[in-house]
C-alpha cells in the first residue's frame, strides 16, 4: 500500500467571479521511503498540491489517503494532529520562531504532541545531531547563517519522526554552495529511509531525486522515475488532456 | 503542561514588548486602584459615620420630635400642646421602659461673650444633669451642675473645649491648656460662672494625627510649646458640634430667658428637645409604644410628635454607604473595563504582528484550541500582572489620598475590595482576550505563512 494516494484531486478558487483551477484532477502515489520532487513553474499548482498533501488545505473534490487515513474528511483538529505527528515541513524562509532558541524551536512540535520535557530535550538534541547542529542548540535563529537555520528547521521537521517530509524550495534562499549542502543532507536522510518530497521550480534541484512529478496548469505533466527497478503499476500521469 | 508553557510564552511576549505591555498593564492597574480606593474611601466614610453616631449619643438614644399634626386631626392643630415638662414628668412616672429622660430648652442664636470676644455655641441649652449621660459627655475639669443647681436656678455653666478655645484661647495659640473654671461668661446680659469643662472630643483618626504632629514638633523647637495640629477644624461636624456646646440648668434657662421671652405675656413652656434612652435595645419597639401611649394622653390624643431612633440613622448610613458603593463601584468597573479594552487592543496589535508565527505553529501541529489558549493566557497574564501591581499600588494611593485630601474620614483598605479587584481584573483579562484569541485561532495557516 502506498504511503500517499491521490485520486482525482481538484482545487478550485474563486477570484472576483473567475474560477481558477489550481489543481485539476491530480492522481498520484508516493511509496514509503521515496525521495521525490514536485516540480513546476510558479502558478503551476505545485504549492497547492503540497498544501493539500501537507494537510494545511483541503481539496474541493477527490480523495487523499495518507498512511491509511482519508484526510479529505478529517476535522481541523484531526488535521492538526496529522500535521503534528505524520508530516514535517521545511520552508524556503526557514520559519523558525525568532524569540525561541534553536533547541526550543526543535522542541516545539513535541510541545503540541504532549511529550514530556525531558524526552523533548533528548529527542531535540538527537535531531540536531542528525543535521550537525548540536553545537548551536542555544543560539537564536538570528545568530545563525541561512544554511544553519535551514538545518535547524530540518531538525524540527524530523523530530516527531514524521511519515513524510515536505520541503518547499528549501534552497531558494541560500547560496549555491550552502544549497548544495542542504540537498546533500536531504539525500543522506533519504538514504536512511525517510520519505521526502522536494517542491521546487528548479529542474537542477529536482535532478537530485530519483523520481520527479512535473506539474503544469494544475495537472501532472510528467512523472519520471529514474530508478531501474521500474515498479510502476501503470502511468501515474495523464497526458491525454489538452492544455487550455 | 501546555498551560504552563503557554504562561511562559505569554510572559516572554510581554517582556519582549515591555513598553507596550506596561501601558496596557497600567490600564488595569488604574482600574484596580480606583476600585480599591473607592472601597477604602467608602469604608472610611462608614467608619466616620458610625463614630459620629456614637458621638451623638449612642444607639439606645431616641429623639422625641415634633411633627405637623396629621391630616385627619388638622382641625385640632391649634390645640396641639407641643413638648413640655408635662410629657417628661408623665413619661418618668408611667413609662418604665424609658430608662433616662433629658428635657432640653434652648436659646436660639445665643452669643457667649467675655472680654470683647464672642462665640456662637453649637447649642446653648438648659438641661437636666441627665444630659451628661444622654449625650455621652465626659467632664474633664470641674463638675457638672447638680439637681440643686437646677432647683435653685443658679447661673452656672458647663462648656465644651471649643467655647474655651474661642473665648480664652486654644492650646495651640496659647501654648498651654487653659482651664477656665470660675471664670465668668455673659449671655444676653446674664452672667454665668463656669463650673466645668468637657474633654476634647475628636475622632480616632484626628487624635492619631494630632499626636503624631505633636511628636514631630517636639524636637524641632521646644520653646514654642506643644504644637497641636492646626487642622482641628477638619474634625467632622459631629465632633465640632459636641465641642461647641454650652449647658446651663433647665430651670435657669426657664427663669432667665424663657419666662420673659414668650409670645405676648405668656412664657413659652415648650421644650426644644426631649431625648430618651430605652432600658433595653431589644425592647425598643415596646418602649416606644409605651411612650406613645403616655404621650397621647398628655397631648389630648393629638399626634404632633414622632420618634427618631438611631436605628433609623443606621438604616440611613447603610443606604448612603450602599449608594456610594454602587456609584463608586460603577465608576471603578468602567475604569477596569477601559483597561480591558486596552488589553484587547494590544492583543489585536500583537496577533497582527505574529500572523506568521501563528502560521508556523499551526503548520507544525498547533490546534485551533492551543492557539486560542495561547492568546487568552497572554491577555490573562497581562491582567493578572496589572491586578497584582494595582493591589500594591492601591495601598500607596489610599495612603496618598488620606494625606492630601482634607477628609475627616481616613480611608480603610479592605481585603474584600482587594480580592474583588484582583478577581475582577483577571476576569476582565480573560474577557479581553477572547476576541483576539478567536481571531488568531481562526487564521488560515497557508495565508498566515505567506504573510510578510
Amino acid at each position: 500500500m502506498p504511503l500517499v494516494e491521490l485520486r482525482d484531486v481538484r482545487k478550485l478558487y474563486h477570484l472576483g467571479g473567475e474560477e481558477i483551477r489550481a489543481l485539476d484532477g491530480v492522481s498520484a502515489d508516493i511509496e514509503a521511503g521515496e525521495f521525490i520532487s514536485i516540480i513546476g513553474p510558479s502558478g503551476s499548482g505545485k504549492s497547492t498540491l503540497m498544501h493539500i498533501l501537507g494537510c494545511l488545505d483541503s481539496p474541493t473534490s477527490g480523495t487523499i489517503k495518507l498512511d491509511g487515513v482519508m484526510i479529505e474528511k478529517a476535522s481541523p483538529r484531526e488535521l492538526a494532529r496529522i500535521r503534528n505527528e505524520k508530516i514535517g515541513f521545511v520552508f524556503q524562509f526557514f520559519n523558525l520562531l525568532p524569540k525561541l532558541n534553536v533547541l526550543q524551536n526543535v522542541e516545539l512540535p513535541m510541545v503540541y504532541s504532549g511529550v514530556s520535557s525531558r524526552e523533548r530535550h533528548t529527542r531535540a538534541m538527537d535531531a540536531l545531531k542528525l543535521v550537525g547542529m548540536e553545537n548551536r542548540a542555544k543560539h537564536r535563529p538570528m545568530q545563525l547563517s541561512g544554511g544553519q537555520q535551514q538545518r535547524a528547521a530540518i531538525a524540527r521537521a524530523l523530530v516527531n519522526r514524521p511519515k513524510i517530509v515536505f520541503a518547499d524550495e528549501p534552497t531558494g534562499n541560500l547560496d549555491s554552495v550552502t544549497g548544495e549542502a542542504i540537498l546533500q543532507l536531504f539525500r543522506q536522510l533519504s538514504l536512511e529511509g525517510r520519505t521526502i518530497a522536494l517542491v521546487t521550480h528548479d529542474p537542477e534541484i529536482a535532478a537530485v531525486t530519483p523520481r520527479r512529478i512535473e506539474i503544469r496548469d494544475g495537472k501532472i505533466a510528467k512523472n519520471v522515475d529514474t530508478r531501474l527497478s521500474g515498479q510502476h503499476d501503470g502511468p501515474k500521469f495523464n497526458l491525454a488532456q489538452p492544455a487550455p | 503542561m501546555i498551560l504552563l508553557n503557554a504562561i511562559l510564552i505569554g510572559l516572554k511576549e510581554i517582556w519582549s514588548h515591555k513598553f507596550r505591555s506596561a501601558l496596557s498593564i497600567l490600564g488595569i492597574v488604574l482600574g484596580v486602584c480606583s476600585l480599591v480606593a473607592m472601597a477604602a474611601i467608602v469604608k472610611g466614610m462608614e467608619n466616620g459615620m458610625k463614630e459620629s453616631l456614637i458621638a451623638y449619643g449612642g444607639l439606645d438614644k431616641v429623639l422625641l420630635r415634633e411633627q405637623p399634626v396629621p391630616a385627619w386631626q388638622e382641625h385640632l392643630a391649634d390645640q396641639a400642646p407641643g413638648r413640655t415638662m408635662k410629657d417628661v414628668l408623665a413619661l418618668t412616672k408611667s413609662a418604665p421602659l424609658i430608662r433616662l429622660l433629658s428635657p432640653e430648652m434652648d436659646l436660639p442664636r445665643a452669643i457667649l461673650s467675655r472680654g470683647g470676644k464672642n462665640v456662637a455655641p453649637s447649642e446653648f441649652i438648659g438641661a437636666w444633669p441627665a444630659v451628661l449621660e444622654m449625650n455621652l459627655h465626659t467632664v474633664a475639669h470641674g463638675r457638672f451642675f447638680s439637681e440643686l443647681d437646677d432647683r435653685e436656678a443658679r447661673n452656672v455653666m458647663v462648656i465644651g473645649t471649643g467655647i474655651r478655645d474661642a473665648l480664652f484661647g486654644s492650646p495651640e495659640e496659647v501654648g498651654r491648656e487653659i482651664i477656665p473654671l470660675g471664670e465668668r461668661i455673659s449671655v444676653s446680659g446674664q452672667s454665668f460662672t463656669i463650673i466645668g469643662m468637657f474633654e476634647h472630643y475628636e475622632s480616632i483618626a484626628d487624635k492619631r494625627k494630632r499626636e503624631t504632629a505633636l511628636k514631630k514638633a517636639v524636637p524641632a523647637d521646644s520653646k514654642k510649646g506643644p504644637a497641636f495640629s492646626p487642622q482641628r477644624n477638619r474634625t467632622s461636624y459631629a465632633f465640632w458640634r459636641k465641642n461647641y456646646v454650652a449647658y446651663i440648668p433647665l430651670n435657669t434657662m426657664w427663669v432667665r430667658f424663657r419666662s420673659a421671652a414668650g409670645a405676648g405675656d405668656t412664657p413659652d413652656p415648650r421644650l426644644s428637645d426631649i431625648d430618651m434612652k430605652v432600658a433595653d435595645l431589644d425592647l425598643i419597639e415596646p418602649a416606644l409604644q409605651q411612650a406613645k401611649n403616655v404621650l397621647l394622653m398628655t397631648h389630648n390624643g393629638i399626634e404632633d410628635f414622632t420618634f427618631t431612633t438611631q436605628e433609623q440613622s443606621i438604616e440611613q448610613i447603610k443606604t448612603t454607604i450602599g449608594n456610594a458603593q454602587r456609584s463608586g463601584g460603577l465608576i471603578a468597573a468602567i475604569a477596569l473595563l477601559v483597561g480591558g479594552i486596552g488589553i484587547t487592543n494590544i492583543m489585536l496589535a500583537s496577533i497582527t504582528e505574529r500572523v506568521r508565527e501563528i502560521g508556523i505553529r499551526k503548520a507544525i501541529g498547533a490546534t485551533t484550541f492551543s492557539i486560542f489558549m495561547q492568546i487568552l493566557v497572554e491577555s490573562v497574564v497581562i491582567a493578572i500582572i496589572g491586578g497584582a501591581v494595582g493591589v500594591v499600588t492601591s495601598f500607596a494611593l489610599v495612603r496618598g489620598i488620606s494625606e492630601v485630601v482634607p477628609g475627616e474620614n481616613v480611608p480603610v483598605v479592605t481585603m474584600t475590595a482587594l480580592a474583588l479587584a484582583f478577581g475582577f481584573s483577571a476576569g476582565i483579562g480573560a474577557l479581553a482576550g477572547v476576541w483576539p484569541a478567536i481571531k488568531a485561532s481562526k487564521l488560515d495557516p497557508i495565508q498566515a505563512l505567506r504573510y510578510e
